[in-house]
């Protein structure tokens, strides 16, 4: 086995959650690291789009943004924003997007605003972009985080993206027709969701991992009792993620 | 200036179409999307002509909304993204001003927002979305009632009702946007006025069709003849338009597909100069404000620079280009 980074376990890690066939709401960064393993691993019929509008490009070099003119080339259609989030939603799809977040609390809400009051931020971030409608509208989502205490955190400071809301079936009754966050993939684990309180629970630790640290790094209490060590990366999955996904370390660094 | 008739009342300069048709506490919609096709030749004119209490209205602006920003010319946006991709994940002169409270913002999606120029263009007043239910972005106003009073906006941000049809659930209708202007920045002006825009549009056209007046800068004026020959490509007729700028390298530092890709560098330098007041205020004295034009700006960037970024014509990016 080879060495790896926990950049490349993630990616890894989340890759493994699609499936041949899959429409993927890619973003950047580790995102499009585990689209590109997946489809090139074990899953060559999934498609990725961003919601820009670049429908399965060919993704030659990396894209550094979802608006990057390298999301344009070898489309199958460039599309608007509109149309974009009009096929996230489509029921005839299964779309899975991939989102990151400042804040997550135990039912994969996410907060992508602000850290603070809203109107009077100490910390102000980005916004939603696209990521409330991808939490709103795709089939599933799955989370990119930073494992700390000031990240998974028992009450978002705003909630930007809405997730298994306050658990067991709150989603539908808010009325929402599908969706909800499927795993929480991290530096240090895999996390998944209780498949009817809908609480975050601890699925996979990284090799090397102890399920203390990772316990000391969340701000609620995590069900830790159906945790197993990940499978780390093969040598034939390292490289590919290495040679043929990212070979100008552009996001692996 | 104009050698093309049906453009007459058209074709203008920069300083011409920002004085007449962007005014202090205008409503603006910016074209393109984080780091491409943005507007900024317009941007730094706005700048330079010191606009000031702009209401900008955005899905996700990157550094078209950050130069405003920060060159003090903005009041208020209404906004789902403000950032630059890997070059900047939150603007950092939009997230200065909004910690600092210099600027007033309210928050949505890019969803909510490019359906809410679609409403503009459509004209109707809302527009129904499932986006955004039992999130902050449907329970919080970033404009109080008082607010909204004083700057004529809608008495609230959106509202949330049941589906009157059938049992649908829960759906947000948000109020339609019809900004005062709507500047963009396209590959193709015919010099009959009809707007050809290469690769994604984003949400240019909606912003467009629902604004009350369209400036458009482009990379180059065509015969109308050559986009009438293959008019699927087009995308906006020409009685859109109300003014047209030919501005070689509108867009830079941005990208605009099969001209040039986004500037690395300048990016890279516009981040590290913007986390500090001085160092800003002095890159705006250097880069905008003591500079006449678009031209002696890009003169500034350099030529050399300037290769460097070429698209290849097949792909619409600089292959290989250093984007470290």
């Amino acid at each position: 086995m080879s060495d790896f980074t926990a950049r490349e376990m993630m990616a890894i890690a989340a890759g493994r959650f699609i499936s041949d066939g899959d429409i993927l709401f890619a973003g950047t960064g580790v995102a499009l690291l585990a689209a590109g393993c997946a489809k090139r691993i074990h899953a060559p019929g999934a498609t990725v789009f961003f919601e820009t509008g670049g429908i399965d490009p060919s993704l030659e070099e990396i894209p550094l943004a979802v608006a990057d003119t390298r999301v344009m080339y070898g489309t199958c259609i460039n599309a608007g924003i509109i149309e974009a989030f009009s096929y996230i939603a489509s029921p005839r799809l299964h779309t899975i997007a991939f989102l990151g977040a400042a804040q997550i609390d135990k039912y994969g809400n996410l907060n992508s605003t602000c850290i603070g009051e809203y109107e009077h931020p100490t910390v102000r971030f980005s916004g939603s972009g696209g990521a409330c409608d991808a939490a709103s509208l795709a089939s599933a989502y799955i989370v990119f985080m930073e494992h700390g205490r000031r990240k998974f955190v028992e009450k978002l400071d705003y909630v930007t993206s809405p997730g298994w809301l306050e658990g067991g079936d709150t989603r539908r009754r808010a009325g929402f027709a599908r969706g909800g966050p499927l795993a929480v993939v991290t530096d240090l684990c895999v996390l998944k969701f209780h498949e009817t309180t809908k609480e975050m629970y601890l699925a996979e630790r990284y090799p090397g991992v102890s399920v203390e640290h990772i316990v000391a790094n969340t701000g609620f209490a995590l069900d830790v009792s159906r945790a197993v060590e990940a499978v780390p990366p093969s040598d034939e999955e390292l490289r590919i993620l290495r040679e043929e996904v990212d070979p100008q370390r552009l996001i692996l660094g | 200036m104009s050698t093309y008739p049906a453009l007459h009342d058209k074709l203008m300069t920069l300083s011409e179409a920002v004085s007449r048709f962007v005014g202090n506490g205008a409503q603006v919609a910016l074209g393109g999307f984080t780091i491409n096709r943005n507007p900024m030749a317009l941007v730094y004119e706005i700048a330079r002509q010191k606009k000031r209490d702009l209401h900008l209205v955005c899905h996700s602006n990157g550094q078209a909304l950050d130069l405003l920003v920060g060159a003090g010319c903005v009041g208020r946006i209404e906004i789902a993204y403000g950032g630059n991709g890997r070059f900047a994940p939150t603007c950092v002169r939009f997230r200065k001003a909004v910690e600092r409270g210099e600027v007033v913002v309210e928050d949505y999606s890019n969803y909510q927002m490019a359906l809410r120029f679609l409403a503009g263009a459509l004209s109707v007043p809302f527009v129904p979305t499932k986006s955004g239910l039992h999130t902050d972005l449907v329970r919080r106003s970033g404009f109080s009632e008082q607010y909204r009073a004083a700057h004529g906006l809608p008495p609230k941000k959106l509202a949330v009702i049941a589906d009157p049809f059938d049992d649908g659930g829960d759906v947000v209708l948000l109020p339609a946007l019809t900004p005062d202007v709507a500047l963009m920045h396209a590959q193709y002006v015919g010099d009959d006025g009809t707007v050809r825009i290469k690769g994604l549009t984003f949400a240019d056209l909606e912003q467009a069709k629902a604004a009350k007046a369209v400036v458009v800068t482009c990379e180059q004026i065509v015969p109308a003849a050559e986009l009438r020959a293959d008019a699927d490509q087009n995308g906006l007729p020409p009685f859109f338009v109300d003014a047209v700028v030919p501005q070689k390298h509108g867009a830079h530092p941005t990208a605009c597909r099969f001209f040039y890709d986004y500037d690395p560098q300048h990016l890279n330098e516009y981040k590290r100069v913007a986390r500090d007041d001085q160092a800003y205020g002095g890159w705006l004295e250097q880069w905008v404000f003591g500079l006449g034009d678009h031209d002696e700006y890009l003169a500034k960037v350099g030529r050399e620079q300037l290769a460097r970024l070429a698209a290849d014509p097949v792909r619409g990016y600089a292959v290989g280009l250093d984007r470290r």
